[in-house]
């Protein structure tokens, strides 16, 4: 099964951010033995007045990948909608990731900028992947837009603590009538596999490549945890029991 | 001319007085840059005809990684 969001369709369920990666070296490593399809860019002002330096998009063979640009740094919907556009005149993309920070301290998303960003994105034609908290309503808020998925955070962008409200996520995930991508949050590779295993339909993570102490090999992890919660997810898991229950007969015992 | 450009006061030798003759004093003809002028984005196939003026802001763009 694919992962469709919008009119695209990706065999890969991880989405892998570019930013704080020790090396390029390291980056493009990375990013290959991710197998990562979509990939995150911010938008900046280019340092014109200094040295060029190496830009990582520009060493990409934009053919084999999707770029999904993200609004940071937007503090309301306007400034969000300004910078979606700046993004899509580069003629690369025409996805974004709404992502309005409300709070610089936590870095959890403002809710109601977010949710005004995504509809005015979705008029101005863009396919919209909504960055967004882990709450259940405003979820369905944004899906009822048509945003083309939903993305509810693990936890605080960077923090690493990994998924702090399954119930909730699940809630999301039951509920959703479009792609539930978890992004942010996730630590190591058993939160993506958790998150893939609650039935998200893909994760998106940066932080927990980028900043391990070996990234290739953890964007290795990664992928094969996406993999594998994937697959434990279609497969279903047993029901939890109180108590042991022997895995062999009972009976034909050796022993007397 | 005198413009803003990123945010910095420069003036621009006065050959210059087109998007498409600034990317090329600036040596980005290769690279992958989005220009706005007065919070009008301009199109690429207009560079050439789109005409600076003195005070414009201007911004040059481009992508840098994120998460």
């Amino acid at each position: 099964m694919m992962l469709k969001i919008g009119d695209k369709t990706f065999s890969s369920r991880l989405l892998l951010g570019t930013g704080k990666y020790p090396s390029f070296e390291v980056q493009k490593e990375a990013v290959r033995v991710s197998e990562a399809e979509i990939l995150t860019f911010a938008v900046r002002r280019m340092n014109i007045f200094e040295e060029s330096q190496p830009n990582f998009l520009e060493q990409l063979d934009l053919t084999k990948y999707t770029l999904l640009p993200n609004t940071a740094g937007a503090r309301n919907a306007e400034e969000a909608v300004r910078i979606a556009k700046l993004a899509k005149a580069s003629g690369l993309c025409d996805m974004i990731k709404v992502e309005v920070i409300g709070c610089s301290k936590t870095l959890l998303p403002d809710p109601l900028e977010t949710l005004k960003a995504s509809e005015m994105l979705l008029q101005e034609g863009f396919t919209v992947l909504t960055y967004t908290s882990d709450d259940v309503l405003l979820a369905r808020r944004l899906q009822e837009l048509g945003v083309h998925a939903v993305m509810p955070g693990a936890s605080p962008i960077g923090s690493g603590k990994g998924i702090m409200n399954p119930l909730q996520l699940r809630f999301i995930i039951e509920q959703a009538t479009v792609p539930i991508i978890v992004d942010a949050g996730i630590g190591s590779p058993k939160d993506a596999a958790f998150a893939m295993e609650l039935g998200a339909d893909g994760v998106l993570l940066n932080t927990a490549v980028a900043g391990a102490k070996d990234p290739v090999k953890m964007a290795l992890a990664m992928k094969l945890a996406v993999e594998s919660g994937r697959l434990g997810f279609e497969a279903g898991r047993i029901p939890e029991k109180e108590y042991g229950e022997a895995s062999s007969p009972l009976t034909g015992m050796v022993s007397s | 001319m005198n413009v803003r450009l990123n945010g910095k006061s420069i003036s621009l030798p006065a050959e210059i007085d087109t998007v498409a003759e600034l990317i090329r004093h600036y040596e980005l003809e290769n690279r992958i840059v989005i220009v706005e002028i007065d919070k009008n984005i301009i199109e690429k196939t207009l560079y050439a005809e789109t005409e600076l003026k003195e005070g414009s802001e201007i911004e040059m763009i481009h992508f840098v990684g994120g998460g």
